[in-house]
């Protein structure tokens, strides 16, 4: 028998990497440390490509005029300006979109004649792409505010209202004939048995409705020219200044990584109370 | 009677709504809403069999090769960075960074490598869909149920059996998962980067109408990509029950 074989009574995971050699196991590096060197591998790739004769470096700029031109857009007021359109359209939209999937979604959710006959509609509608509704918001509002709103609104929706009907649906039948019985009307069973039940679905939803927004608020800025971080992308772009159009890139990225974290606390938050993780609705 | 009555249930709602668009857009004069019945006749003569063949396939074409791409190259990435450790934590934060960053920001990106033909939309196509399918096919890999991975090591199954039938299968629920996310994404994609630079497609064809003013073939574009999509959703969900029964079943038997 030889040493790396595997040993039900030492407790090692059987099918763990057998070591090469007899020594003893290297301890392993910290995934901290190996995430930060990802990280920096994946910033001097950029950095070396475009010096090499692989890539264009008009086409693809090296990290460092990349991060040159970020700090030339922190300090002006217009790039400023346009990050705070993009997340108040941002913000807005989510804001709608939870209040009207939320509201609408506990109605047609206790309601169950409702839920039925609306059931086909709202599978119909759901998947229609919001992009579709560009021209419409072209027509109808130009090149304003409300056209994103439109936009963000319509892709955020479905997210929240579709989460919080599996949250109305999951509510105990054992504690609804429970409320029942106790003589509770239809409002404390609405406030004190479908709320708490569907709240760590509502919350699923808003996470997910967080990230649709943002991705529909920087495309129908960048489609339709609505003001924000996505028009200043397609300005780069047209003016053919590379450098920016990263920069503003980089930044659109990192405003994802900040609404993920941000929901992602909030629903710790909010969820403390909840005894486990609960898993996103199956639809 | 239950036949009726679920037909009825599917189906009234949206024959009420139909009809209600129907009466109450009839003697519409507004030029951004005109009556329903102009459209669903417009809808007839804007789609026909030439611009089907040169605008919708072609689009839903490069939406079939991007998906596809993504969802072979998004898997096998997947349980490679789901299997291997170091390199699972050395590529998270780089993954979760290009998962966040809007997919359409990356158009005008990726016009300036590939032009503006077939290949660059295909390519936003890919670069949007790649992402939720490889970091949901990790988290599955990663959530494999490590009972079942010792049992596999002990009957020595060997690599690729192992990964065939014992990691490949538990994580095919959050696979499905990210594919389903990936196909909304694709069609939003395939609109758009028709809408920025194209000179066929179904993108093209909508924004084009709405430039030149023909707000009733605008509309019918508008429902046939409302139809494209739910159509494609549904056509997930069978492709869903078919590979998932099992799944499905469990979950409904526990509940």
């Amino acid at each position: 028998m030889s040493d790396d074989s595997p040993d039900a009574l030492s407790g090692k995971r059987l099918h763990s990497p057998r070591p090469r050699s007899k020594g003893p196991r290297p301890r392993p590096v910290p995934p901290l440390l190996l995430g930060a060197a990802g990280v920096a591998a994946a910033l001097l790739a950029g950095q070396l490509l475009p010096l090499t004769p692989l890539v264009n470096p008009r086409y693809f700029p090296t990290t460092g005029a990349v991060l040159a031109a970020l700090a030339d857009d922190l300090a002006r007021a217009e790039f400023w300006r346009a990050l705070g359109d993009t997340l108040v359209a941002w913000a807005a939209g989510l804001a709608i979109a939870v209040a009207a999937g939320a509201a609408l979604g506990i109605l047609i959710g206790s309601l169950p004649p409702v839920r039925a006959a609306t059931a086909s509609t709202i599978e119909f509608l759901r998947p229609i792409p919001s992009v579709a509704l560009v021209p419409l918001a072209v027509l109808l509002f130009g090149t304003r505010l409300p056209s994103t709103l439109l936009l963000v609104v319509y892709a955020a929706f479905w997210q929240v209202l579709v989460q919080i009907l599996a949250g109305v649906r999951d509510v105990d039948p054992v504690a609804a004939d429970t409320a029942k019985s106790l003589r509770l009307t239809a409002w404390q069973r609405l406030t004190r048995l479908a709320w708490p039940t569907a709240l760590p679905y509502l919350m699923t939803g808003v996470r997910l409705a967080a990230t649709v927004a943002l991705v529909l608020a920087v495309t129908a800025e960048l489609v339709i020219g609505s003001p924000g971080l996505g028009h200043e992308i397609a300005v780069a772009q047209t003016s053919g200044a590379a450098e920016r159009m990263y920069a503003l890139i980089l930044v659109a990225g990192a405003l994802g990584v900040a609404v993920n974290l941000g929901v992602r606390a909030l629903e710790r938050e909010v969820l403390a109370w909840h005894p486990a993780v609960r898993g996103e609705a199956q639809w | 009677m239950t036949v009726l009555r679920k037909a009825l249930l599917v189906l009234g709602l949206p024959a009420v709504l139909f009809a209600v668009w129907w009466l109450a857009s009839a003697g519409s004069t507004s030029f951004y809403f005109p009556p329903l019945s102009e459209i669903v006749a417009e809808f007839g003569e804007t789609w026909t069999a030439e611009r089907w063949r040169d605008d919708v396939l072609p689009s839903v074409a490069r939406l079939g090769a991007g998906y596809a791409a993504s969802c072979v190259a998004g898997v096998a990435l997947g349980l490679l960075i789901g299997r291997v450790r170091w390199l699972f934590h050395a590529t998270e934060p780089v993954l979760e960074f290009a998962r966040a960053v809007p997919p359409p920001v990356l158009v005008p990106v990726i016009m300036l490598f590939a032009g503006i033909g077939d290949g660059m939309k295909v390519a936003v196509i890919v670069s949007g869909c790649l992402w939720p399918i490889l970091l949901n096919t990790v988290a599955g890999v990663r959530s494999v149920e490590p009972v079942q991975l010792d049992t596999a090591a002990a009957y020595r199954l060997g690599r690729t059996r192992t990964l065939a039938t014992v990691v490949l299968p538990g994580a095919s629920p959050r696979i499905v998962t990210g594919m389903r996310q990936a196909l909304a994404i694709g069609v939003i994609l395939m609109v758009i980067s028709e809408m920025f630079a194209a000179q066929s497609g179904l993108g093209f064809a909508i924004v084009q109408f709405q430039r030149s003013y023909a707000i009733p073939a605008m509309w019918s574009g508008i429902l046939l990509l409302g139809c494209l999509g739910a159509a494609l959703a549904a056509l997930f969900t069978v492709f869903d029950r078919a590979v998932l029964h099992w799944y499905h079943r469990q979950r409904t038997e526990e509940a």
